[in-house]
């Protein structure tokens, strides 16, 4: 928690990043600045989701609909608060000439959206029949 | 890898597809803004709703200002600095407000 604090701190002080260890090669730095981008994308495709589940299933009952969304919504923001995290973790692994952080977060949410593909497929079965 | 910087053609491209990543990127926040602007102007049209429609074409905006402003960098230099993170963390509170503007539209 207190290295999360200290990430989120370096978040907003882009002028600490560049003190640490040396420049790395601006190619490591893009390739890395791609994987952010790709993952905020994926955020960004959630919350649209949760935009969509909101929009064209307007025949579900609400807990349904605003539940579904709402959990889109809230993995759009895990997903984005993440990508920069992780983002800014690996900056300063390459600055540092580190290992480059490992993570659980793609599994976690792989799970997640076969979790809600499978209710999308109950929701959609059960509001067909009602 | 004996590239000197600014002198050398990059042969794998990377200042060209960060640019694209960043267009991409652009694309997918539009989607997500206009489907937001439909959320918020559907059926009865309320004073928050019009709130929350303004506001996603503002986060919008930013989005594209900062994508806008990444891709200029990258275009000014062979060998660009690397993405500041004040930058990043811009795009991601848009990100970010966005959502919570669904959630408010959900609620």
């Amino acid at each position: 928690m207190i290295a999360f604090a200290r990430n989120v701190r370096l978040w907003f002080a882009p002028e600490q990043i560049r003190e640490e260890g040396g420049t790395p090669d601006y190619r490591f730095s893009l390739a890395n600045e791609r994987t952010f981008l790709a993952w905020l994308r994926t955020a960004l495709a959630l919350i649209g989701g949760g935009f969509a589940v909101d929009q064209f299933l307007p025949d579900l009952r609400w807990a349904w609909r605003a539940g579904l969304a709402l959990a889109l919504l809230g993995a759009g923001v895990l997903c984005s608060l993440r990508a920069v995290n992780h983002w800014m973790r690996c900056e300063r692994a390459m600055r540092r000439g580190e290992d480059l952080p490992v993570s659980r977060f793609p599994a976690v949410l792989s799970v997640v959206i076969a979790v809600v593909a499978v209710a999308m497929v109950v929701v959609v079965l059960v509001g067909w029949e009602g | 890898m004996n590239a000197r910087p600014g002198q050398e053609r990059d042969p794998g491209l990377q200042p060209e597809r960060t640019r694209l990543a960043w267009r991409r990127t652009t694309l997918a926040s539009t989607v997500a803004a206009v489907l937001a602007v439909k959320s918020a102007l559907h059926g009865d049209v309320s004073a928050a709703g019009i709130i929350a429609c303004a506001l996603s074409c503002a986060l919008w905006l930013v989005f594209l200002l900062i994508a806008h402003g990444r891709i200029r960098a990258l275009a000014s230099s062979d060998s660009p600095l690397a993405l500041a993170p004040r930058h990043a963390t811009a795009a991601v509170l848009c990100t970010v407000a966005l959502a919570a503007c669904g959630a408010a539209l959900v609620l």
